[in-house]
């Protein structure tokens, strides 16, 4: 119950909900086993002893009584899927906004497709139990204890008779509950693996085709699709061997009943409305032991559900920001001083004593293969991550010292990867600063080089992004975040590959529009280009998280080492080839 | 409704998802008996097996009420007779079992069969797309697919597995319930009747408004989904850009109308139930007062028995299963209605290159191609290629370059018959592209691209990918020819280690040497090379290319790239812009020439010294 008892506050609170469903739960199970009791003493009181003129009253009676389970039962459900899905909607929010507090370093080990079920399975199943699942175990305990009472004030042998029953149904929906659920999970699982199997076919069509394997394609689809037939058919040939036998150890008690029953009407030891009052109340307990299994696994879900959600809410936030935390305003003067980090524990360092100085209106150049260390650097700056050891000063303070928002609204960022949002290209633009003008969008989608192709789009500015969306090439997307970064007006730009997916030209130009932008503010380029790095004032040089290098282009050129061997691969022979021309 | 929505919350302008709205289609019999024609195949076993099952329980469920009601009351209990009773006991104790007989196979059959029809028409879902063109892909986001392929088939599932057997058990029930009531006692019945029509309105009328309110619900929910999804995805922009606090106010929008439409959905759903047992006792009260007053007045005199009375109990109390069922088949049906018109959509649509009737496999061939007056458009008016007229000989590279949209990756498109010119042919040792088997011509052509898929599994199957039918031994020795080899056995499980597509497991380059592989292993006689290098870091990017001069050796190879390196080599360069080919020829005869293609060379020196 550990599980239930902290996500308390996001239920509790609602109480008066579930108290009221219970409430009014009493009256319908009461109600319910009413219905037998009417049909009795119309068979006993009225017709055998034929009493006409007790019928107006039993109608009545029964209309009024009925009128009042109707009257409860809406109550009873209503406010119990109040219940749930107020505690739901807490819940969501929570979440929601723990999500966006988590760092970087918690999605670095996180899988969208993972959050994603915490979001909407886990807490699906939380809601289904204490929407339904507390008030259903109480309706069947209810339903059963009110019937056994019944049947035991009609007759005793009877009631024993049906009590004999149960443990032989409670055996089988047990039996049937333990092989169902797997089963259950196996179809899922399968169903999870053939649309696996379908995404990556559809995700990688453009490589299915060019290596012309359709076939092989589709024999693989076929074995899943029968994996998930036949898991499919396991969960049914079970139910086909449980339900019927459930059902008929049901029926077996009727026989039974009518039986017995019959014998001690013939004898009057029973009378006959009660013979008939049983028939119904059997099924009163039957129906509510075969579906008990499924509470109880609705509970266990609950749990298991209630556990993974917890993990999310309790997750740790790595990056917080400091009581005392200081709003103000930053020029762009970065230095690190002796900077370590360590992503993992125990894994190798990412960065190693990482000391520059990069005052403002400057330009830092990072070069280095893919996982130097080049893109950790620009992350310590907003306080992606943490430093390990060492000093990361914005403006001569350590950034721990700012407001997170303050610094990171001087900061823009282009990332690696140009994630665009489903909304239109201006809502794009404009996401760090929504309140942005007309002109200034359009004039920072002109300097990224952006303009000229938005304009070419039927819709413009307005058109769509997204999954749904408009696509656009890569080199489009990474302009579209250039603009997007240019419109905070940041004090340090971060270009991270910002433009490899463009060509070289447009790249010059965007450049040169970024130089503009960026005087007397701080610039860092990481890039695989030389072009895009030449004319940094201080180009670093990264290899496993250490700087081997550092210089100006002019000087890094000359000073044979990995700076100079790239340069030597992308231009080597450059005087050799112009000279073929003339 | 949405007016309110969007006035509330002004926020809620920040992003757009788009959801289905259309869930329910009117009833269609053409494309009814489509579907029904998925069945074919079992009419003769499942479906008559299911349907015999079926009727052999209902059977029993109809007869034993009037067992129990008529002959044990009337007759048994009635007369004191005890020897009765206990035949009577036997008799309805096998019929019990003669049901759960065939309620067992009706389980058993009705799944096999649903699960059998969804299977086929899944797989026939599948193999089609898997036929149509590029053209089909191009306009359609791969999400849209995955959805038709897996739960559109899914949301038919239910009707052929359960759906159409209950509906004849539902109408075999309903009718049988009638015609018995009717001869026990018209005038009874008759007047329980009353609450048919009752009941069919909430089955039908009042569960379409309530399905209608959850599936606003479902759209809500979607949005929600949505949002999630990308907000997750996108979490390191959002937070780059300090806008949390705005998209916890968009959540909240969201959150906030998907729970009041679930509000509003849960109170109509929750009066569901009490409208059915008022019905109910509707009709346990005429059976109260009529059936008391038919019982008084004695069998004798137009009246009934107490047995009759017993009966039409259990008879009123089994009216709402078959009807409420009948009302959900009915909005099943609308919405199989919704999914298979999708499905159809899908199936209908015709793949734009296809084998001829009369087309012949294309014999291993040479590698020469041509192009003979070649002109093709995407769409109407744009038209991507002017009269293109080239040769490219037997084992020989050719480079392709050009600015985005001059024209490169359609004329590889081409080749490999993506597409089908407009005007014109495209030819492969003299034989007309159009007029031999795709198969045969793909088999032969291997197109390496820029990013490489990587499909779940292991290395070892992902560059078996390439041809299925590969060893081991060839599978490692393709890898070491590319050199890709050193990397993955430096992996912790080698050749087994388990890769997916957004893993982190290979970087950029390890990708692109996978492909090299893959390719190799292909073994094709013309290999194209589309902007394969170009998301790889140069000193990668060195490695590889010794990869490619192992790749391409003896084959007629394709390679568009804009970086010098790897065009520099090419026999033959040909120099596009707009669709037309400016100038071609070796790299030193086009540098001497001083045209477009020296000017595309000399401006990517100076971008490096403009700055």
């Amino acid at each position: 119950m550990g599980t239930f008892k902290k996500l308390k506050q996001f239920y509790w609170p609602y109480r008066k909900y579930l108290f009221t469903s219970i409430f009014f739960l009493f009256f319908v199970v009461a109600i319910t086993v009413v219905y037998p009791i009417v049909l009795q003493l119309t068979i006993d009181e009225v017709v055998l002893q034929e009493r006409y003129s007790l019928i107006p009253y039993i109608a009545i009676g029964f209309f009024l009584i009925m009128l009042l389970k109707a009257i409860a039962s809406f109550f009873h459900q209503y406010m119990g899927d109040l219940f749930g899905i107020t505690a739901v909607y807490r819940l969501r929010e929570a979440l929601y906004e723990k999500l966006q507090v988590l760092s970087f370093k918690y999605y670095d080990n996180a899988r969208t497709g993972d959050l994603m079920s915490r979001k909407t399975t886990d807490v699906e199943g939380f809601r289904n139990f204490i929407s339904f699942g507390i008030s259903d175990l109480i309706e069947i305990t209810l339903l059963i204890v009110f019937s056994l009472g019944v049947m035991f004030y009609y007759s005793m042998p009877l009631a024993l008779i049906t009590m004999a029953a149960m443990p032989f149904l409670a055996i089988v929906v047990y039996k049937f509950d333990k092989r169902v659920h797997p089963a259950f999970r196996g179809i899922r699982k399968s169903f999870g693996r053939l649309n696996t199997r379908v995404q990556e076919n559809i995700s990688g069509m453009n490589t299915v085709k060019s290596l012309s394997k359709e076939d092989f394609e589709v024999g693989r689809f076929s074995d899943s699709n029968d994996n998930y037939r036949q898991n499919y058919l396991l969960t049914s040939s079970i139910w086909a061997k449980y339900f019927p036998v459930m059902e008929f150890i049901g029926n077996i008690c009727v026989v039974l009943l009518l039986a017995y029953g019959g014998f001690l009407v013939i004898n009057d030891d029973l009378s006959l409305g009660a013979l008939v009052a049983f028939f119904s109340l059997v099924w009163y307990i039957m129906g509510p032991l075969m579906n008990l299994g499924f509470v109880i696994n609705m509970f266990s879900q609950a749990k298991a559900s209630g556990e993974r959600l917890l993990e999310v809410l309790e997750a740790n936030e790595d990056v917080k920001e400091n009581e005392d935390a200081i709003d103000a305003a930053i020029s762009g003067h970065v230095t690190f001083k002796d900077v370590t980090l360590t992503y993992i524990d125990n894994d190798d360092k990412a960065l190693k004593n990482i000391t520059f100085d990069a005052p403002p209106g400057s330009v830092i150049g990072l070069s280095g293969a893919t996982g130097s260390g080049k893109t950790s650097i620009t992350q310590l700056i907003p306080r992606f991550y943490e430093a390990e050891k060492g000093a990361v000063l914005v403006d001569g303070r350590p950034v721990s010292d700012y407001k997170l928002k303050t610094l990171r609204k001087h900061i823009g960022f282009v990332l690696q990867e140009s994630f665009l949002f489903s909304t239109t290209i201006r809502e794009n633009i404009r996401y760090g600063n929504p309140e942005l003008s007309e002109e200034a969008i359009i004039d920072a989608a002109k300097r990224a080089q952006a303009h000229d192709f938005i304009m070419e789009m039927p819709m413009g500015y307005d058109t769509m992004l997204g999954e749904r969306g408009m696509g656009l090439s890569g080199g489009q997307k990474q302009r579209i975040a250039i603009a997007r970064a240019i419109c905070i007006n940041p004090s340090i730009l971060v270009l991270d590959d910002a433009t490899s997916a463009v060509d070289m030209e447009t790249e010059f130009k965007i450049q040169r529009a970024l130089k503009e932008v960026m005087k007397g503010r701080t610039t860092f380029i990481i890039a695989h280009r030389i072009s895009s790095l030449k004319h940094a004032d201080e180009i670093l040089v990264l290899e496993e998280g250490e700087i081997v290098e550092r210089g100006t282009h002019d000087e890094l050129v000359q000073h044979n080492g990995p700076y100079e061997r790239i340069y030597n691969i992308q231009y080597q022979d450059r005087e050799q080839i112009m000279d073929t021309a003339t | 409704m949405a007016n309110e929505k969007t006035t509330e919350n002004r926020h809620l302008n920040r992003f757009y998802y788009t959801v289905d709205h259309a869930v329910e289609k009117p009833f269609n019999w053409q494309q009814m008996w489509r579907l029904l024609t998925y069945l074919k195949p079992y009419s003769k076993t499942y479906l008559p097996g299911a349907f015999i099952a079926m009727m052999i329980s209902t059977a029993v469920r109809l007869i034993v009420p009037i067992l129990i009601g008529k002959v044990a009351f009337d007759i048994i209990i009635a007369n004191e007779d005890t020897t009765m009773l206990t035949y009577m006991v036997i008799g309805i104790g096998l019929l019990y079992l003669l049901s759960y007989i065939g309620n067992a196979f009706r389980i058993k059959w009705v799944n096999i069969l649903g699960q059998n029809v969804i299977y086929d028409l899944r797989q026939h879902l599948f193999s089609h797309i898997q036929r149509l063109s590029h053209r089909f892909f191009d306009t359609r986001s791969g999400g849209s697919i995955i959805v038709r392929i897996m739960n559109d088939t899914n949301s038919l599932q239910e009707l052929f597995t359960n759906g159409i057997i209950n509906l004849l058990m539902d109408v075999v029930t309903l009718t049988g319930i009638i015609v018995i009531l009717l001869v026990l006692s018209p005038k009874l019945a008759l007047a329980i009747m009353v609450i048919l029509p009752i009941m069919f309105y909430i089955s039908t009328k009042l569960r379409r408004n309530i399905r209608r309110s959850w599936q606003d619900v479902r759209i809500q929910q979607s949005r929600l989904n949505s949002h999630l999804n990308e907000s997750i995805q996108g979490i390191r922009i959002t937070q780059s850009f300090s806008q949390e606090k705005a998209n916890s106010d968009y959540f909240d929008g969201v959150n906030t109308d998907n729970f009041k439409s679930w509000r509003v959905a849960t109170k109509k759903s929750a009066m569901f139930g009490p409208f059915v047992e008022m019905s109910n006792a509707l009709g346990t009260i005429i059976l109260i007062t009529y059936g008391a007053y038919l019982i008084l007045l004695g069998e004798a005199n137009g009246g009934i028995a107490i047995g009759t009375f017993v009966s039409f109990g259990f008879y009123v109390g089994m009216f709402w299963e078959p009807i409420s069922r009948l009302g959900q088949m009915y909005n099943q049906l609308l919405m199989a209605m919704s999914a298979s018109e999708r499905i159809f959509e899908f199936l209908d649509e015709k793949p734009n290159v296809v084998d001829k009737i009369d087309g012949a496999d294309l014999p291993d061939m040479r590698g020469e191609i041509e192009f003979d007056r070649v002109q093709f458009s995407y769409d109407a008016d744009r038209t991507a290629l002017h009269e293109i007229s080239l040769k490219i000989h037997e084992g020989e590279t050719i480079a392709l370059v050009g600015h985005t949209g001059s024209g490169k990756s359609t004329i590889a498109n081409l080749i490999s018959r993506f597409y089908d010119p407009t005007h014109g042919a495209v030819k492969i040792d003299g034989h007309d592209l159009r007029d031999v088997r795709l198969q045969s011509l793909r088999k032969q052509i291997s197109v390496v691209l820029q990013d490489t898929f990587i499909f779940s599994g292991n290395i070892m199957e992902n560059i078996r990918f390439g041809r299925p039918d590969a060893t081991d031994e060839e599978v490692m020795q393709a890898a070491r020819v590319v050199g890709a080899d050193d990397f993955i056995r430096r992996l912790a499980n080698g050749y087994e280690t388990e890769v997916e597509e957004r893993g982190n497991i290979l970087s950029a380059g390890e990708r692109q040497l996978l492909s090299f592989a893959r390719a190799l292993l292909a073994d094709p006689k013309i290999i194209i090379l589309d902007e394969a290098t170009a998301s790889i870091d140069t000193e990668t990017e060195m490695k590889i290319q010794k990869a490619l001069q192992q790749l391409l050796k003896g084959r007629t190879a394709i390679i568009i790239a804009h970086r010098l390196s790897t065009i520099r080599e090419s026999d033959n360069i040909f120099v596009l812009e707009n669709g037309k080919i400016l100038e071609n020829g070796s790299h030193d005869k086009l540098m001497k020439l001083q045209g477009e293609y020296f000017e595309l060379v000399k401006s990517q020196f100076q971008m490096l010294d403009a700055m």
